[in-house]
C-alpha cells in the first residue's frame, strides 16, 4: 500500500518539479515569464496530438518538449525584442495557450491515449520498495531528477550559470563586462519553455494519457509559487513539489479512510503545508535575497 | 491610412451585411450559453450535442448561436444579455451559477423566453429544467452490490452540493437494496474538472480496497485507472465507454437533446410556458449507456429497475430509509418530495463519510 501512496505521489509531484525548475532558471535569469500554464497545456495538446498520429509516445515528449519552447519563443520576442510588460506578456501567453490548446486539441477530446510505459533498470529495479519507486519509472521521471541535479551543477558549480545569475541580478552591470544578455536570456526562457512543455506531455502522457482541454488545471501557477517559496533554489523545488504531491494525494487517503475532517479543509492542506514549510526552510532573511534575482521582471534595453 | 480606411470599410461592410442578413431571415432564434467549452468532454459537450440534435432535428427553421466558457458571475449577464439582444427567442443557460444572472436580464426582456439547467429561480418568461440524476445512480448501486466482490465501492464527488449529496445516497440506497451491507467511500476532489486529481482520486480509493469506482466529476481520467487496476467503474455524463472498453458497466448519459426538441417545439407551436421542469429516465433526458462487462442476470436486474423507475413503479427514494445518524427519514413506502431532494444536505444510514457542512 505504501509502494501505491508513495507511485502516486511521485505521478502527482513530476510535473510540477519539472515546470518549477525550467522557470527557475528562466527567473535566475531575470525575466519573470508568467505563462508557464500556458506552455504547459500547449505541451500537454502537442504531446498527446504527437502520439496519436506517429503512435510513439517518445515522439510525443520531443513533440511536447518543443512546443513549449517554440511557445515560450513567442513571449522571448515580446519581452525581450520589443520590451513589452512581462507579467502582462506572461499572463496573456496563458490565455493564449489555453485558447490555442483547445483549438488543436478539439478532435482529440475523448481519444483513449497511449501511455508513456516505464523503463525498468536491470538490478536497480529488484530493490525493495525503492527499486519500483525510483527505478521502473518512466523516462519523464528519469528527466525530472537529471535536471535537478543538473540545474543545481550548472547554476552554482559552471561558469556559464555563474555569468546567468550575474545577468538576473544586475544586467547592467553584466551587460558592461560584456556579457550578452538578451541572447543568454533568450536561452534562458527557450529553456522554461522546454520544461514546461515536457511537464505538459507527462500530463497527458503519463498522469492522465488522454486530451481535454484546459487539463494542467493550475498546475503550472502552482508550478510558479514552487519557484518563490523554494527560494530560487532546485533542491528546495524538488522537496516542495514532492511535499505538495505528498500532501494532496495523502488528504485523498485521509477521505478513503473516512478521518472526518472537512474535505474543504483538507483540499486546502497541500498549499498550506507547503507555503509554511517552504517559508521554514526559507526563514532566513538573508539567504532569500540572495538567491532573489534583484533584476525578476525588469525590462532590459542594451545602450547604444 | 488610405488602406486602413479600406479595410475598415470593409469590415464595415462585412459586419453590416452579416447583420443585415441575420435580419432579413425568418429563423427563430435559439441560444445558449455554456460554461466550459463545447469540447470539454463533459457536461458542455452533452448540452452541445443536445444543441446539435436540435438544430438536426429542426433543420433550416432554426438557428442556434451559443456562446463558450462564460465565466458565471457577472460577465454571465452581459454574455446573456448580448444573446438577448441579439434577437433570441429562446436562451437556455446551461450552468447553475448562471441563475441570478438569467433572472436579471430575463426581467429586462420580457419578451424573450429563458431556461435555465439546474437552478430554481422561475418567472412568468424563465423555466429552469434538471434532470434526475438520481434514477440513473440507483440502478448503477444495485449494479454495484452484484459486481463488487468486496461489497465497498468508491465514489468521486465534486462539490458538497443537494445534487451530488442526492447522488451519493441514491446509489447506496441502490446498492442497499441488493446487499445492506454494502459500504460506500467518499472523497471529495473539491473540483468539477481536472483530470490529475480525479485520477489522484481514483487511485486513493482503489488503493484503500474498493473494487468498484464512480464518479461525480467531469473527466474519464478516474474510468482510465480504473482500466489501468483491472477493476469496474461508471461513466459520467456521457458514455465513456472507450475510456474503458472493459471496464465501463453503464453510464448515466445527459440527453439533453431531447429536452431541447420538446421544449422549441412548445415555442414554435406558441404554447412555450415557464414550468420547473425535472425530468427522469422515462422523459429521456437522461439515458443509461448500454450494460457491458457483466453477467446476463445483472444486465436482467438492472434493465427490470430501469423499466420500473420510467413507469414509476419504483422511486429511488423510497422508505424505509434512515439518515446517517440512524434517526428516521421515510417511513415504511413513503417517498421523498422533490423539495427534500433539492435541498438534500445529509446522508442516508451507511455512508462511510462525514458530509462537509
Amino acid at each position: 500500500m505504501l509502494e501505491a501512496i508513495l507511485l502516486t505521489v511521485i505521478t502527482a509531484a513530476t510535473p510540477l518539479v519539472i515546470a518549477a525548475l525550467g522557470e527557475l532558471v528562466t527567473e535566475r535569469s531575470g525575466v519573470l515569464n508568467l505563462g508557464v500554464e500556458g506552455m504547459m497545456i500547449m505541451g500537454a495538446v502537442v504531446a498527446f496530438a504527437a502520439t496519436q498520429i506517429t503512435g510513439t509516445p517518445y515522439i510525443g515528449v520531443l513533440a511536447g518538449i518543443a512546443a513549449g519552447a517554440a511557445f515560450s519563443l513567442l513571449f522571448g520576442f515580446l519581452t525581450l525584442t520589443l520590451v513589452a510588460n512581462q507579467v502582462a506578456t506572461g499572463l496573456a501567453l496563458t490565455i493564449l495557450g489555453l485558447g490555442l490548446s483547445g483549438q488543436i486539441g478539439e478532435s482529440y477530446v475523448g481519444q483513449p491515449g497511449i501511455k508513456l510505459q516505464p523503463i525498468e533498470i536491470p538490478l536497480l529495479a529488484d530493490i525493495p520498495l525503492l527499486g519500483p519507486l525510483l527505478f521502473r519509472q518512466d523516462l519523464i521521471f528519469y528527466l525530472s531528477i537529471a535536471l535537478v541535479i543538473g540545474i543545481h551543477w550548472f547554476l552554482f558549480r559552471s561558469r556559464t550559470g555563474l555569468k546567468m545569475r550575474a545577468i538576473g541580478d544586475n544586467h547592467a552591470s553584466a551587460h558592461a563586462l560584456g556579457i550578452n544578455v538578451i541572447r543568454t536570456r533568450y536561452l534562458a526562457v527557450m529553456f522554461g519553455g522546454a520544461c514546461a512543455g515536457l511537464a505538459g506531455a507527462q500530463l497527458s502522457l503519463v498522469y492522465t494519457p488522454q486530451w481535454v482541454e484546459n487539463m494542467a488545471a493550475g498546475r503550472g501557477w502552482i508550478a510558479l509559487a514552487l519557484v518563490v517559496f523554494a527560494s530560487w533554489r532546485p533542491l528546495r523545488v524538488l522537496a516542495g513539489g514532492y511535499l505538495f504531491g505528498a500532501v494532496s494525494i495523502g488528504q485523498l487517503h485521509a477521505q478513503a479512510f473516512g478521518i472526518g475532517i472537512p474535505s474543504q479543509f483538507l483540499s486546502a492542506l497541500p498549499y498550506a503545508a507547503t507555503i509554511v514549510v517552504l517559508i521554514i526552510i526559507s526563514h532566513n532573511r538573508r539567504t532569500t535575497m540572495i538567491n532573489t534575482p534583484a533584476s525578476l521582471g525588469k525590462p532590459f534595453v542594451p545602450e547604444r | 491610412m488610405k488602406k486602413l480606411i479600406i479595410a475598415l470599410a470593409a469590415t464595415a461592410a462585412l459586419l453590416g451585411g452579416f447583420n443585415g442578413g441575420a435580419q432579413a431571415q425568418d429563423k427563430t432564434k435559439v441560444c445558449f450559453i455554456y460554461v466550459g467549452s463545447k469540447t470539454d468532454g463533459g457536461w458542455t459537450q452533452a448540452h452541445d450535442i443536445g444543441r446539435q440534435a436540435l438544430q438536426e432535428h429542426f433543420g433550416e427553421k432554426i438557428e442556434t448561436p451559443f456562446l463558450e466558457n462564460v465565466p458565471e458571475g457577472p460577465d454571465a449577464e452581459r454574455a446573456i444579455e448580448r444573446m438577448a439582444r441579439s434577437g433570441c427567442a429562446l436562451v437556455f443557460t446551461t450552468s447553475f451559477g448562471f441563475m441570478d444572472a438569467t433572472a436579471k436580464v430575463a426581467q429586462r426582456f420580457p419578451d424573450v423566453k429563458f431556461e435555465h439547467a439546474t437552478g430554481f429561480k422561475a418567472a412568468e418568461n424563465v423555466a429552469t429544467y434538471n434532470a434526475r440524476f438520481y434514477e440513473g445512480r440507483y440502478i448503477q448501486g444495485q449494479i454495484a452490490a452484484r459486481m463488487s466482490k468486496k461489497g465497498v465501492a468508491g465514489y468521486i464527488a465534486s462539490f458538497p452540493i443537494p445534487e451530488v449529496v442526492m447522488g451519493i445516497n441514491a446509489f447506496l440506497l441502490g446498492a442497499q437494496s441488493v446487499n445492506p451491507d454494502f459500504e460506500l467511500k467518499v472523497v471529495w476532489a473539491n473540483t468539477w474538472f481536472d483530470p490529475g486529481k480525479e485520477a489522484d482520486a481514483a487511485k486513493a480509493l482503489i488503493d484503500q480496497g474498493v473494487d468498484i469506482l464512480t464518479q461525480h466529476t467531469d473527466t474519464t481520467a478516474p474510468m482510465q485507472v480504473a482500466a489501468e487496476r483491472g477493476i469496474m467503474a461508471f461513466g459520467q455524463a456521457s458514455d465513456m465507454i472507450a475510456a474503458g472498453p472493459n471496464t465501463q458497466l453503464t453510464a448515466i448519459v445527459d440527453t439533453w437533446g431531447n429536452y431541447y426538441i420538446k421544449r422549441v417545439q412548445a415555442l414554435l407551436d406558441g404554447n412555450w410556458k415557464s414550468e420547473q421542469i425535472w425530468d427522469g429516465l422515462k422523459d429521456g433526458i437522461l439515458t443509461m449507456a448500454p450494460y457491458t462487462n457483466m453477467p446476463d442476470d445483472v444486465k436482467a436486474m438492472a434493465e427490470e429497475t430501469e423499466a420500473k423507475i420510467k413507469s414509476g413503479e419504483l422511486h429511488p427514494f423510497t422508505g424505509p430509509v434512515k439518515k446517517q445518524d440512524g434517526s428516521d427519514w421515510l417511513a415504511e413506502g413513503e417517498k421523498a418530495e422533490d423539495g427534500v431532494l433539492l435541498g438534500m444536505n445529509f446522508y442516508v444510514q451507511g455512508v462511510d463519510d462525514q458530509l462537509p457542512q
